[in-house]
């Protein structure tokens, strides 16, 4: 019936949007969704993690105890109750530091995955609806992407763009598409088969009307649990990048980059507060999109109606 | 079979072509000049220029190309490095076989580790052992590498000194077997650490999506040993899809190598990697880039005929779509 309405009685309601459509099928019961996400315990607690560091983040400049490049008076001492986590060599203060470098990560993860996520789907949608010759086109050309050793082509071209968050942000979005491309095509091969595609060819729907309103939105479940993994990567990655001295440069605070004094050994063996710290939060913050994502992939699966 | 392999191969040709071309283009994109950094700022711009010219940087990019390529090709020569002027080839020949041990044993490791523990996750699913595997498994994705390696350091080479902290052999010492062993434990442990975490994952879904074939019940219900049933009839078919990691995981690790090797300085690719590019050496860097991606192509390749052979469904797949 409402196929009927939508179809037939266009004049009468023509803003109907389907990319607002549930895609979780009909016939869902609401709050279906929440119910099974609540079961994974981990995944509300990484929620909770991760919504913690984003408060932190937006509001650093308040809750942040110094500034972060501001010079203290003490120089490399282990925590105390002025400093909670220390200060490193130069006497900043690490808990400080460590609360901006919040906006760097969460940033790179979201703004890199947002932009490899658009390329990617846009590219997989072509690339799976026309098939023929673009489809091995764009597929060969994501087979090249995909043989270089992601970290190594990373890490050439950000020492040709140069160093710096946005670069950062650019290079991990305009090289991370081709695992999205894949995805999205093999969805939009399925999706292709189905009835109310075809349907929609034969009442002679202009294509990117199909393509955005009606294949999209039944392709987006397995792309957002993607991306999910996608921030955690980035985040890794923009650690990485940044501890081997590529990746956001001092004296922005990055956890990365505040891990990369501890390639020096007196710095291993004696000033573990320096080191551990980042880590431990680079750790939390993947670990809590990690079981967000895993929390996604069961709660979005049509398959799995408990 | 033989239609199957065949199509794969050209399928990887112009891949492979496209690989060196992508390559040629990002090295032509570098702003700074491997010259700036060799010649003394104050020598003369002629003499820079007469530098320019003897390492062919003055010709027009498809023709350097063009002689990259052919010289490739026709003598698999790499070219020079335009910082230490030896042959590309040979300073990755030197550093390709530690990575490759490195690798090889990480990643053989891991399976052996991974292929039990899920297998055993996705039979006792929902168990106790089934969530400390599945959370010990996201621990693997999620620790960063450089993180894990600074604290094992930490642990067993500077508080407890059990370990070396970083290179291949002692220094002086004639590089025993023994002597590669123990440099080698700590950077192997990282590296297994991250293939053992994603592989688990792999496993298990790949079993748990098996346990619900109608086959499994047929041979529950002829009365078939639980063991036979998993051992036999499961986990032989969940482990075909398992084939593909292997072609997944070895790009992975090669950007692993890079970041564990500068932290315990393990005489490999990775390191290599990164010195030449902090010395911008391009040519170096090009060499390197086509290897680890030639590395890939082949695995990849290898992982599609491994695949074909263990799964029939594959190649007879391809073979009707090939008459239709």
């Amino acid at each position: 019936m409402n196929l009927f309405r939508r179809y037939i009685g266009v004049k009468r309601q023509p803003d109907i949007d389907p990319i607002g459509l549930d895609f979780k099928g009909e016939g869902e019961p609401k709050g279906a969704f929440w119910r099974r996400f609540r079961k994974h315990k981990l995944a509300v607690a990484g929620l909770f993690v991760i919504g913690l560091m984003a408060i932190c983040a937006v509001l650093a400049p308040w809750i942040a105890p110094y500034s972060p490049n501001a010079l203290t008076d003490s120089f490399g001492e282990g925590p105390s109750w002025n400093h909670w986590l220390g200060t490193d060599q130069v006497g900043r203060d690490v808990l400080s530091r460590i609360i901006y470098a919040a906006r760097v990560s969460l940033s790179v993860g979201i703004a890199s995955v947002l932009i490899s996520a658009a390329i990617g789907t846009l590219l997989g949608l072509v690339s799976g609806y026309f098939g023929g010759w673009i489809d091995g086109l764009i597929m060969r050309i994501t087979d090249m992407f995909m043989s270089f050793p992601y970290i190594m082509l990373i890490l050439v071209v950000s020492s040709i763009i140069g160093p710096g968050l946005a670069n950062i942000i650019l290079i991990l979005g305009f090289l991370g598409w081709p695992g999205v491309a894949r995805l999205v095509r093999g969805s939009v091969l399925a999706i292709k088969q189905t009835e109310y595609i075809k349907a929609s060819v034969a009442l002679g729907y202009k294509t990117p009307r199909i393509l955005f309103n009606h294949i999209l939105p039944n392709a987006m479940a397995p792309l957002l649990i993607y991306a999910t993994s996608g921030v955690a990567g980035a985040i890794l990655d923009e650690a990485a990048l940044s501890f081997l001295g590529l990746g956001v440069q001092p004296p922005t605070p990055s956890w990365g980059n505040m891990l990369a004094s501890a390639q020096s050994l007196t710095v291993l063996t004696d000033k573990p507060w320096l080191w551990v710290a980042p880590g431990v939060m680079i750790i939390l913050s993947v670990l809590s999109i990690n079981f967000i994502g895993d929390a996604l992939r069961d709660a979005m699966d049509p398959k799995n109606r408990k | 079979m033989y239609n199957y392999v065949m199509r794969r191969i050209l399928i990887a040709i112009p891949v492979l072509f496209g690989v060196t071309v992508i390559n040629f283009i990002i090295m032509k994109m570098a702003p700074g000049n491997p010259v700036d950094m060799l010649v003394n700022p104050k020598l003369p711009a002629a003499a820079a220029e007469a530098k320019r010219i003897e390492l062919g940087l003055d010709a027009p990019a498809y023709e350097q190309y063009w002689n990259w390529l052919r010289n490739l090709v026709l003598h698999g020569d790499l070219g020079y490095s335009m910082i230490t002027y030896e042959p590309v080839t040979r300073m990755i020949g030197e550093k390709l076989g530690p990575t490759l041990l490195l690798m090889g044993i990480s990643l053989a490791l891991g399976l052996a580790i991974a292929v039990p523990l899920g297998v055993i996750s996705a039979v006792r699913q929902y168990s106790k052992l089934d969530y400390a595997v599945v959370t010990l498994s996201f621990l693997g994705i999620s620790v960063p590498n450089f993180f894990l390696g600074l604290g094992l350091v930490y642990i067993f080479a500077l508080k407890l000194d059990w370990l070396p902290t970083s290179g291949m052999t002692e220094l002086g010492s004639g590089g025993g077997f023994a002597d590669v062993l123990t440099h080698l434990i700590l950077p192997c442990v990282v590296l297994t650490a991250n293939v053992t975490g994603r592989t688990i994952r792999y496993v298990r879904s790949s079993m748990l999506e098996i346990a619900g074939q109608d086959y499994l019940r047929t041979a529950r219900a002829k009365g078939l040993r639980e063991a036979l049933v998993v051992n036999k009839h499961a986990m032989r078919n969940a482990l075909i899809p398992i084939v593909t990691i292997l072609g997944m995981e070895i790009p992975i690790l090669f950007g692993g190598a890079v970041v564990i090797e500068q932290i315990f300085s393990w005489p490999g690719i990775g390191q290599l990697t990164l010195s030449s590019i902090m010395s911008r050496d391009y040519s170096t860097i090009m060499g390197l880039n086509l290897v680890a991606a030639v590395v890939v192509i082949f695995a990849n390749l290898l992982t599609d005929i491994v695949y074909a052979l263990a799964d029939p469904r594959i190649k007879h797949s391809y073979r009707g779509a090939a008459r239709s």
